[in-house]
């Protein structure tokens, strides 16, 4: 991502680079881009040590993953600050989840750190790491090995600046992980592209089916797809903004709970037969189900064990439940036919 | 039900846990940590790893459905589809 890049290599260190605090427009258009989900996993910087300001011996330094946007979000903070920024080879993914994985970690830190000849460029021995890293980093280990102390800063990087000029002290809120409806919203377009092509093949395939039978109009397309349509766009958008709402802690029940009110409102609203109303019943909740799982990955709470007990306990029973209201959906349309 | 476990006996109190903990699942108490919201635990492991006495144990992962599903495809445990494997290195800037 040539175009993307913010940096201009100094001759001298080849791992060292310095940047602006400053976010332009290409940044600004490349995080609309990244978060529309368009070509989000190239979207990197150079891992090395990065001068922001005119930093020397004495100034700070940071540590961050080499995902742009996490990296765009903690050098626009930095603004009329001197500070060195240590950027870690994450392969493009964000703090949290590249700690998670164990590649934002204690051995990164260290190569990091030898490659960069950091010992030699600052007097002090302390690294500040954004909170978030730590499932990955294990700070005694850093220490033992490198010299550095570990700190950990808030968990967002627009604290930033209240942590510096707080002797490095987080209060409360900075430590704290939240789920805003902004938060959730947010990562809502990348899951549609995601998921949505799925959806773009659905349609057409009703659309071909009416062409066969005959009957292919905008009123009979909207009746026959709306269904499914809907019952995505509840497990994909619905549920991000209403689940601290919805009953249940379980993300599969959440997601079945909406797609089964949805499956109610369309057979109410379109006058289902007999057998789509069992099929619209059986099948339309375990697409809203299947769909809030995803989310689990998404959300900023749930855990592994939790998430594979959900999947254990409900994979049986949502794929009965699909196969049945599949097999009533074909009945209906066999017996309305004859 | 969360994993996590906290042997107090080990615990000299220096608070790096709660400082690491992202949903407030530690307090401290007297100079020992405790567990006070082990509901809120999403089992990142993030205290267990950083405790330099031992004190915390936890079974860590990622809770991302989409991971899970993905490594018992592959049979490889949890596997992230976003990029975040150590051996997937892909060409950058």
């Amino acid at each position: 991502m040539n175009e993307n890049c913010c940096c201009h290599v100094f001759k001298a260190a080849p791992t060292m680079f310095k940047v602006s605090s400053r976010l332009n427009l290409a940044d600004y258009l490349g995080i609309i881009q990244v978060r529309l989900g368009i070509a989000r996993d190239s979207y990197q910087v150079k891992p090395g040590l990065y001068a922001v300001g005119n930093p020397g011996n004495d100034s700070e330094v940071l540590v961050s993953a080499n995902y742009k946007l996490s990296f765009d979000y903690l050098r626009r903070e930095l603004k009329g600050r001197d500070l060195w920024i240590l950027v870690l080879d994450t392969n493009g993914v964000n703090v949290w989840c590249s700690a998670g994985k164990g590649v934002f970690s204690s051995s990164a830190i260290l190569d990091l750190i030898k490659q960069t000849k950091l010992p030699g460029l600052v007097n002090h021995r302390r690294l500040i790491l954004p909170q978030l890293s730590a499932p990955g980093v294990c700070a005694h280990e850093v220490k033992r090995k490198t010299g550095f102390s570990v700190i950990y800063g808030p968990v967002r990087a627009f604290d930033l600046p209240r942590f510096l000029d707080n002797d490095l002290k987080a209060d409360e809120k900075m430590r704290r992980v939240g789920f805003t409806l902004g938060q959730r919203l947010a990562v809502v377009p990348v899951e549609l592209k995601i998921a949505g092509k799925y959806l773009v093949l659905f349609l057409a395939l009703t659309a071909l089916l009416l062409v066969i039978k005959g009957q292919l109009n905008p009123a009979n397309l909207l009746a026959k797809a709306l269904p499914v349509s809907g019952a995505f766009l509840c497990g994909s958008v619905l549920v991000p903004i209403v689940l601290p709402w919805i009953p249940f802690r379980s993300f599969v029940l959440k997601g079945w709970l909406l797609g089964f009110c949805w499956a109610i409102a369309c057979a109410l609203l379109f006058g289902f037969t007999f057998w789509n109303w069992l099929a619209g019943l059986l099948f339309l909740p375990v697409l809203t189900a299947v769909l809030a799982l995803n989310y689990t990955g998404c959300s900023t709470f749930t855990s592994q064990n939790g998430v594979n007990r959900e999947i254990k306990l409900f994979a049986r029973p949502l794929g009965l439940a699909a196969l049945a209201g599949f097999i009533f959906f074909v009945t209906g349309q066999i017996v309305h036919f004859f | 039900m969360s994993s996590l476990a906290l042997d107090q006996t080990r615990c000299r109190g220096c608070g790096i846990c709660l400082q690491v903990c992202p949903h407030a699942v530690l307090t401290m108490k007297t100079e020992r940590v405790e567990i006070v919201d082990i509901d809120a635990c999403m089992e990142c492991g993030a205290c267990s790893l950083n405790c330099a006495f031992g004190a915390i144990t936890v079974s860590a992962g990622v809770g991302c459905a989409y991971a899970i599903l993905n490594g018992m495809l592959r049979g490889t445990g949890s596997a992230c589809a976003c990029g975040a494997t150590p051996e997937n290195k892909t060409n950058c800037c």
